[in-house]
């Protein structure tokens, strides 16, 4: 996990000084925040992983180490779900509402609070129970 | 010798059918509720794959009107609708799915020993918005103003409610903001998948390079596509509800929406190439039966390319003369340094090889060489005199389409690759080297005389040019090129309806691979691994059926191994 915490951290740190020349040099407001939003977003998220790196350990996935070293259960995954679809279908009637007129978010909102709703009670009980 | 690795995900419901390529409940119903990466990725790969013939028909439209200096094929506006559609359609809803949302998708768990991505059902939220996004930017055609007419950058004022009032370009904005959210998704998906659910002994500096440069463009993903979304907004807001944030005369600036716009655009530049880099790094090396020449100069190069990638924005704008033209420059120049290790690292991966030229193989050739003409005008064009006179003419056309070209080539040589992987069957290598000729000759004789015109000074975006011989000649060559890429297409359409049906022969290794994909079966059972071997290299699977080789690693580049190697594997 240390490495993946440094690559973030060093984008950061390289893109933060770039953004600090830039905004020195160029006196151009809207590139210097951008650049240095980067910047924080690469540390940000880079400090947190150097975070848990100190908490965890070295993982087998980070060193010489056999197959049988990693045995067990990895994660739960998902089994058929049909709500990405329905959330997806529900942001497609919200953008189109931005297009043709308001009466798409009638479709699009219920549709959006249903699907988030139903994959995150999805979620709670492990997986889609009435998938096949 | 092989340690089992179960497929030891805790299934939360009755996964006992893991034995196909399709698990569950065949038909619409099971495609639609789908989680796996792999029919995911497929749909992705194919839904980009129809967008780029779509997007390719429009190219077709436009070098048929561009034969004859007043061409009346299309109307002055829908000419305007097309280039801006095809370039949209290219770059939006082909590159760069095809690439981290297709293949990537596909590959990327299996390369690191992986049973899925990490947020499954996020990743089937990508690929519908994709979907919904791709629908509604076609959606334009039909609205009655006619689709979006900006170009594909939607400059600042030409996208605001004045220039173009139609439904079309608010389709068009909608239809980013959609797939803006595809793909922030999966550059989430990309970057936790990679962090989190390697195989054991897959240590960051043991993956495979495409898995290298999917990461990294999962990084850039996450770094440019939400400025990209914020500007759309914006400038939704600026056409709807009356802000000026791009208007002039409102105390807004024009000039912002290039920024935010490039600010995306130049990663995004990076987030298309980088994928197809990963793609012929990882066949140089299976066809030269050899390893990759700088393992760690080509994981170095490409942490460089994406931390320069951010700061070289501006050199799209150099003409707008408000721009700090040394800084751009400079980064510009910098930016080819990593690229040109590349060049150096697969040149160096195919010296002393024993080269097989398969399609896959000759693709990536092609590749390499339409790159580094786009690599190169690059960064003439990175020269601010010769950017002032060269910008918005066909010298810039050419050269950016010698790169995205290339990416063509690229995705092709990543197809005929991986193909016998996601289906168990080959591609036929006859068509396939047909097709690799009209390809590349089409593409080469389609962008020089580009850059000829453009010296001359042709401007882009023109349905219409001055009556002029010598350009009319050089553009009726460009357009014989383009008619050739579009036969090569064809050819490559009837090539996978025809082995579509052909008898599953490829079996699970049928390059001789270096990556895990090639130690599972073809098409990978769900999710994705009956066994995994030890990954004690870069090249487990070559380990594994070369037991003899001496084993590689980073920390011993000695080259004596390099022969070794190769004589292991011609005994």
């Amino acid at each position: 996990m240390k490495f993946e915490a440094r690559l973030l951290i060093w984008l950061g740190v390289f893109i933060g000084i770039m953004g600090i020349v830039y905004g020195v040099w160029s006196k151009e407001w809207g590139g210097t925040a951008m650049l240095i939003g980067t910047g924080i977003l690469g540390i940000f998220p880079g400090l947190y992983y150097r975070w848990w790196s100190k908490r965890i350990g070295e993982r087998p996935e980070d060193r010489d180490a056999t197959m049988a070293e990693g045995a067990g259960r990895i994660d739960t995954f998902p089994g058929s779900s049909i709500w990405p679809f329905a959330l997806g279908m529900g942001c497609w009637a919200l953008v189109l509402a931005l297009v043709f007129g308001t009466w798409f978010a009638v479709i699009g909102l219920p549709l959006v609070i249903f699907a988030v709703s139903g994959a995150t009670a999805e979620s709670r009980r492990g997986g889609d129970a009435s998938g096949h | 010798m092989v340690d089992t690795l179960q497929p030891t995900t805790e299934h939360a419901h009755g996964d006992d059918h893991g034995h196909d390529e399709h698990h569950g409940a065949s038909g619409l119903l099971n495609w639609l509720t789908t989680t796996d990466h792999k029919i995911i990725g497929m749909n992705y790969t194919v839904t980009s794959v129809v967008m780029m013939l779509l997007g390719g028909a429009m190219a077709m439209l436009i070098r048929a009107q561009l034969t004859v200096p007043d061409g009346g094929l299309v109307s002055l506006a829908k000419y305007n609708e097309l280039f801006t559609m095809h370039g949209s359609i290219m770059i939006y809803l082909f590159a760069g799915p095809f690439a981290f949302g297709g293949l990537a998708n596909y590959m990327v768990p299996i390369q690191i020993g992986a049973p899925d991505m990490a947020f499954p059902r996020l990743n089937a939220l990508s690929y519908w918005l994709y979907l919904t996004g791709s629908v509604t930017m076609l959606l334009g055609f039909f609205t009655s103003g006619g689709a979006a007419n900006f170009g594909w950058v939607g400059y600042a004022p030409l996208s605001n409610a004045v220039n173009a009032p139609g439904a079309g370009a608010d389709l068009w904005i909608g239809a980013l903001i959609l797939t803006g959210f595809s793909a922030i998704f999966t550059g989430v998906n990309l970057v936790a998948t990679i962090f989190y659910l390697r195989a054991p002994g897959m240590t960051m500096f043991r993956m495979p390079i495409f898995t290298w440069n999917m990461l990294v463009t999962g990084i850039l993903i996450l770094l440019a596509f939400p400025v990209l979304t914020a500007g759309l907004v914006m400038l939704y807001c600026d056409r709807h509800f009356g802000t000026h944030i791009y208007d002039a005369n409102g105390g807004g600036s024009p000039v912002l929406w290039q920024h935010i716009f490039w600010f995306w655009g130049h990663p995004e530049v990076y987030i298309l190439a980088l994928p197809f880099f990963g793609m012929v790094t990882e066949i140089i090396p299976v066809f030269s039966k050899k390893p990759l020449f700088g393992y760690k100069g080509m994981v170095f190069a490409t942490i460089t390319i994406a931390a320069l990638s951010t700061g070289v924005w501006a050199h799209h704008m150099f003409t707008t003369g408000v721009v700090l033209l040394p800084f751009f420059s400079f980064m510009t120049y910098l930016i080819s340094i990593p690229t040109g290790m590349k060049f150096f690292n697969w040149i160096g991966s195919m010296w002393g090889g024993q080269v097989q030229y398969t399609s896959a193989m000759l693709f990536a050739i092609g590749f390499l060489l339409t790159f580094l003409i786009g690599g190169i005008t690059g960064i003439l064009l990175a020269s601010p005199p010769l950017d002032f006179f060269t910008h918005d003419t066909y010298f810039v056309v050419a050269h950016f389409h010698s790169v995205v070209i290339a990416l063509v080539i690229g995705a092709m040589a990543g197809i005929f690759y991986w193909y016998p992987k996601m289906t168990g069957r080959f591609l036929n290598e006859r068509l396939g080297k047909l097709q690799f000729w009209l390809l590349t000759l089409g593409g080469l004789l389609f962008v020089m005389p580009g850059y000829l015109v453009g010296l001359r000074g042709m401007p882009r975006r023109m349905a219409v040019y001055i009556i002029d011989p010598t350009w009319q000649n050089l553009n009726i060559w460009s357009s014989i090129g383009g008619f050739l890429m579009g036969i090569s297409m064809l050819v490559f359409a009837a090539n996978a309806l025809k082995t579509l049906k052909a008898p599953k022969t490829a079996g699970p290794n049928p390059w001789d691979g270096h990556t895990l994909e090639w130690f599972t079966t073809s098409p990978p059972p769900h999710h994705n691994f009956y066994s995994l071997p030890n990954i004690k290299s870069e090249r487990p699977t070559w380990d594994y059926f070369h037991p003899d080789a001496p084993a590689l690693t980073h920390d011993d580049h000695d080259p004596s191994h390099v022969p070794g190697a190769v004589k292991a594997d011609a005994q």
